[in-house]
């Protein structure tokens, strides 16, 4: 009883600086790495910038067209067709400018983001510690809201479309890391001894018999990935990330419900298009089940 | 020397299988291990060693440790004790890169679910060991087309996995461990997920594969037919452990224990027995010269109705039957030479027992068995191949 009450008080009167301790956490990382966080920050910088650059130099139709041909292939006609005057639609309303912009963004949080997250996934399946380990920080960086990240990174990066791409790609690359964990575990296990009985080595068996086994499903991985950095277009605005997501939020500020349409129908279109072809990629066309 | 020899093999599951061990020698069962420890024995004591050539059959049930066994034969899975010896070499002490070329060079696998790769063509399949040897493009595709031909999959070199039957991917696995020229091919229940009519003749075409390649084959299956039909010697398990080792007839016919005795009860004979098996010793026989009454003495003293006719030369001429007897007597004939029926069914000692069951039914004389030189070696009788396809005491009396 006397137990229960000293704990009773315990809990009322100290309160536990879980945020102060975060807090200084984050402000020893932003002076003790600061150089190094400058490093990232102009190397993501200028991906962004040449992703734009690779997308805006050719002329809007030369772009579409690249993109229905691409459509058409890996998904067929109705995709190639839907693509096509999603894409006029965007040119017509005047925001092809902000479309560049967001898919630069989106480009390279998603490269950054599989580079990371599609090696991590092997490392995971492959040895179970790290998998141990990394499942509860997949945990949190997947249900910690996404506004949370924000705050961090314009300490880090300060205010623009890095910060931006950094909260994106903690958001999106926790299904990357899973679905290729996921995938290559789900080789079935008589073609992994099939590939160690005749003599393969470690790399061999990864590259010649799990990774082409789990192909679709890190194809999946890579889909969800692009799509929740969609998600992320217009929170990344809050912090000075220009592109569709700052149309959007212009709109909701100016209560311009018109404007806000538009912005977010362009990023539906987007949407839509990168979806389908990924996934044309990732089910049946071009790999054999 | 054995082309491989396996001593005193353990192979316990779980954390800490040393404590196992030491439980085994206690002289503790599977299951009181399982229950005391958590740990699960899967290969308990194994010892045998095979000749090379020779086609080794290890079956048992579900669950009686043979898959394992045959994993740690190429290391899939490690034993936790024991040796086992190729060509006298302990694989169990070589380091990877070591156990990689005996894997490359001379073990292959064929598995119970073909084990194929799904993305890519039946060539690149089999190409998979030579591929990863870094063999180069032109030798491999020759050898893996020359391989293709030997299981008569010529003409499927570009075809998918999933286009092809349940035999063929299976031909596509076996022309697979082949491609690779390996002196030991492990054949885990390579045929138990075909039906029974693809797996009969799967079988036919692996012996016949054999006669060519005399390979050092160890085969892997549950089905007791399976076994006697391919191997030249069965070991049987079960919990893992050693029931019985040795050839078919000698498990057929002396079974070890009770439970390889209620194992044989459910076999198919017919595949295993021959003629020579059943075979009687004929209880009387008459020249060709000698007449009629003596015909029908032997036959009233053995209390028969035919009897074999035999030449001078002890060469079968034929048989007759005690009616012919009797009107040949009635018409004062010297000799049976008249009455002798020529055109009787007659096999030889190596016929196989189910092919005996047609000739038994449709003759009115019993089934003569003749060796090469026409020489009568033995008789059937319908009774005698009935009972012998009935377990135990036919195979006895057949003795």
């Amino acid at each position: 009883m006397l137990n229960n009450l000293a704990l009773a008080n315990i809990l009322q009167e100290y309160r536990l600086p879980l945020g102060d301790w975060f807090a200084s956490l984050i402000d020893w990382m932003r002076f003790t790495f600061a150089a190094q966080f400058d490093a990232i920050r102009s190397a993501i910088d200028w991906l962004i910038d040449k992703s734009g650059d690779l997308l805006s130099f050719p002329p809007f139709l030369v772009v579409a067209l690249f993109v229905v041909v691409l459509a058409w292939f890996l998904s067929g006609r109705g995709v190639a067709i839907f693509s096509f005057v999603g894409l006029l639609v965007i040119y017509n309303i005047g925001l092809w400018g902000e479309t560049i912009t967001t898919l630069s963004l989106i480009i390279t949080a998603t490269l950054l983001a599989l580079l990371i997250g599609v090696p991590l996934g092997i490392v995971a399946a492959k040895f179970r510690p790290v998998d141990i380990v990394l499942r509860p920080i997949l945990d949190f960086m997947q249900t910690m809201p996404a506004f949370v990240y924000l705050i961090p990174a314009v300490f880090f990066f300060r205010i623009g479309a890095v910060p931006a791409v950094f909260a994106t790609i903690i958001f999106a690359m926790p299904p990357a890391i899973r679905l290729t964990s996921l995938g290559i575990r789900q080789v079935p296990e008589e073609l992994v001894e099939a590939g160690e009985d005749f003599g393969s080595n470690w790399f061999q068996l990864l590259f010649k018999v799990q990774l082409p086994q789990a192909l679709p499903t890190i194809m999946a991985g890579i889909n969800q990935c692009i799509m929740l950095s969609l998600s992320m277009v217009v929170i990344a605005a809050m912090i000075g990330a220009s592109g569709l997501g700052s149309v959007v939020l212009t709109g909701i500020s100016a209560l311009d419900v018109g404007m806000g349409f538009e912005g977010g129908i362009a990023v539906v279109v987007i949407a839509i298009v990168l979806d389908r072809l990924t996934q044309g990629r990732g089910s049946s066309k071009g790999y054999r089940n | 020397m054995s082309k491989l020899a396996v001593n005193n093999l353990y192979k316990i599951f779980g954390p800490s299988p040393q404590r196992g061990l030491e439980l085994i020698k206690q002289g503790l069962g599977k299951d009181e291990i399982l229950r005391k420890t958590g740990l699960t024995v899967g290969v308990n004591d194994a010892n045998f060693s095979v000749e090379e050539g020779e086609v080794f059959v290890i079956m048992g049930l579900s669950g009686s440790g043979k898959s394992t066994l045959v994993r740690c034969l190429n290391r899939l899975i490690d034993p936790t004790h024991g040796e086992i010896r190729l060509d006298g070499e302990d694989i169990l002490k070589l380091s990877t890169a070591e156990l990689r070329e005996i894997r490359r060079k001379k073990m292959s696998m064929v598995f119970q679910n073909f084990g194929l790769l799904p993305n890519r063509t039946v060539l690149a399949n089999v190409e998979y060991g030579l591929e990863i040897q870094g063999i180069d493009k032109g030798e491999r595709s020759e050898k893996a087309t020359e391989s293709l031909r030997k299981v008569g999959l010529k003409g499927y070199e570009d075809s998918y996995p999933d286009q092809l039957s349940g035999g063929m991917k299976q031909r596509v696995g076996l022309a697979r461990a082949l491609a690779n020229d390996p002196e030991i091919l492990l054949m885990d229940e390579a045929f138990s997920a075909l039906d029974p009519l693809i797996r009969g003749d799967m079988q036919d075409e692996l012996l016949e594969l054999q006669a060519d390649m005399q390979r050092t084959i160890i085969f892997i299956t549950h089905d007791l037919d399976e076994a006697l039909k391919l191997g030249d010697r069965i070991m049987l398990m079960k919990d893992g452990r050693t029931v019985q080792t040795g050839t078919a007839e000698e498990i057929l016919t002396n079974p070890a224990d009770e439970y390889v005795r209620r194992f044989v009860q459910g076999v198919n004979r017919s595949d295993v027995l021959s003629a020579r098996d059943i075979m009687a010793k004929p209880l009387a026989t008459i020249s060709i010269t000698q007449g009629p009454r003596l015909a029908l003495k032997e036959m009233r003293e053995h209390n028969i109705e035919s009897i074999f006719v035999l030449d001078q030369k002890r060469r079968l001429a034929g048989a007759v039957v005690i009616d012919d007897v009797s009107q040949a007597i009635e018409q004062g004939k010297k000799s049976v030479e008249d009455i002798v029926q020529e055109d009787i069914n007659t096999v030889t000692p190596d016929t196989n027992i189910s092919d005996l069951i047609q000739l038994t039914l449709n003759s009115p004389v019993p089934l003569a068995v003749v060796d090469e030189k026409n020489r009568l070696a033995g008789v059937i009788i319908k009774g005698s191949v009935l009972e012998a396809m009935i377990p135990e005491g036919g195979t006895e009396d057949a003795e």
